[in-house]
């Protein structure tokens, strides 16, 4: 399945949720296929998506909250795993799109090839983790996870295939802020 | 030195409707930490590195709380791309209370290079920060509000050893 093939099956999924998404592709990817409010997009701050939809999952336990994150982003902040696991938000859904390169850099390796991150996370003490390979496997994994008690842990395994073409982004960060700030007022 | 008590300083703070904190600990804030693991209206979540803290305070900001981040100076490090690519550009504010360990040359060798820049590279990431004392305190968190409800902005309480009671 190739990265984009992953975003096509999951951004029709989502429904009102917040979605903190990391740097890099991930952004640009769900940006270019459907631009919402409740998306946060990270430009920068490599590794704190997952700490940053920690922070809204604690503050809004009636909602459910997704981090779509990357395996460089996960790598980088393997300890934020932990603080997940310890504060077990029920209403955290962390999906990782997993192509084992920094693409967006020009596909150098990342390591997740070597370390089978869903495995991480279910030890680190995440309430599920799934790992998907094929694209008809995301839609009953990502609504199962949905539809239980977290935190949960999707791991979407993909070939690069990013486009550098995609776009950018458009939205200034303070307008990504005051966006998402009101989508998640309301 | 006159101290604060931890305790009328936190109690402060959650008046000021700060209600969500997290950190990684250092001696001279181990006070403000105990206190707050003791008090009901607000929440203390530890963090595993202070970057990573620096996430989960703009995830608390972004759902409507106004949250505190407490650490060490050597944690300033780890948190300078966070502030600079987070925090400063999408405007998402936070209060840092950072302890001043290395002050004046004076401590154990690791934290002397970082006791002597901090504050610099504070300001040369343009971010505002007052060295907190007993008889300043109101003024200086008036100053922080402004920074943090206006602005929207980090600001940081610098605290120097012998400022809050400590409890090791």
């Amino acid at each position: 399945m190739k990265g984009t093939e992953a975003f096509q099956e999951l951004i029709p999924l989502l429904g009102n949720e917040p979605v903190v998404h990391a740097n890099g592709y991930i952004c640009r990817e769900s940006f270019s296929l459907k631009d919402r409010e409740a998306n946060f997009y990270m430009i920068g701050s490599m590794g704190l998506a997952s700490s940053i939809g920690l922070g809204v999952a604690l503050c809004k336990p009636e909602q459910k909250v997704i981090v779509l994150d990357g395996d460089g982003n996960v790598l980088m902040a393997m300890g934020t795993l932990a603080m997940i696991a310890a504060e077990a938000p029920k209403n955290l859904v962390h999906v990782v799109i997993d192509n084992e390169v920094y693409e967006s850099t020009g596909k150098q390796r990342s390591i997740s090839n070597a370390v089978p991150l869903e495995q991480v996370a279910k030890s680190a003490g995440y309430r599920q983790a799934l790992r998907v390979d094929k694209r008809e496997d995301i839609k009953p994994a990502f609504e199962k996870l949905m539809n239980s008690d977290g935190p949960s842990f999707l791991l979407i395994k993909v070939d690069p295939c990013f486009d550098p073409k995609t776009g950018r982004v458009t939205h200034t960060p303070e307008e990504i802020t005051a966006r998402f700030m009101n989508s998640i007022r309301h | 030195m006159l101290s604060l008590t931890s305790q009328a300083f936190i109690d402060r703070l959650i008046r000021e409707n700060f209600k969500f904190f997290t950190g990684v600990p250092c001696s001279l804030l181990s006070g403000l930490i105990s206190h707050l693991e003791e008090v009901e209206e607000a929440k203390y979540i530890p963090s595993v590195r202070e970057d990573a803290a620096v996430g989960l305070c703009a995830g608390a900001y972004l759902s409507g709380s106004l949250p505190v981040l407490l650490m060490q100076n050597s944690g300033l490090g780890y948190c300078l791309n966070a502030f600079t690519s987070l925090n400063l550009i999408y405007r998402i504010p936070v209060l840092v209370i950072m302890s001043w360990r290395g002050q004046g040359g004076k401590d154990a060798p690791e934290h002397i290079i970082m006791g002597d820049i901090d504050q610099k590279l504070l300001e040369t990431a343009g971010m505002d920060y007052a060295i907190l004392k007993p008889d300043n305190c109101d003024q200086v968190l008036a100053t922080a509000m402004r920074k943090i409800n206006e602005e929207k902005l980090p600001y940081t309480l610098v605290v120097e050893k012998g400022l809050f009671d400590e409890r090791h």
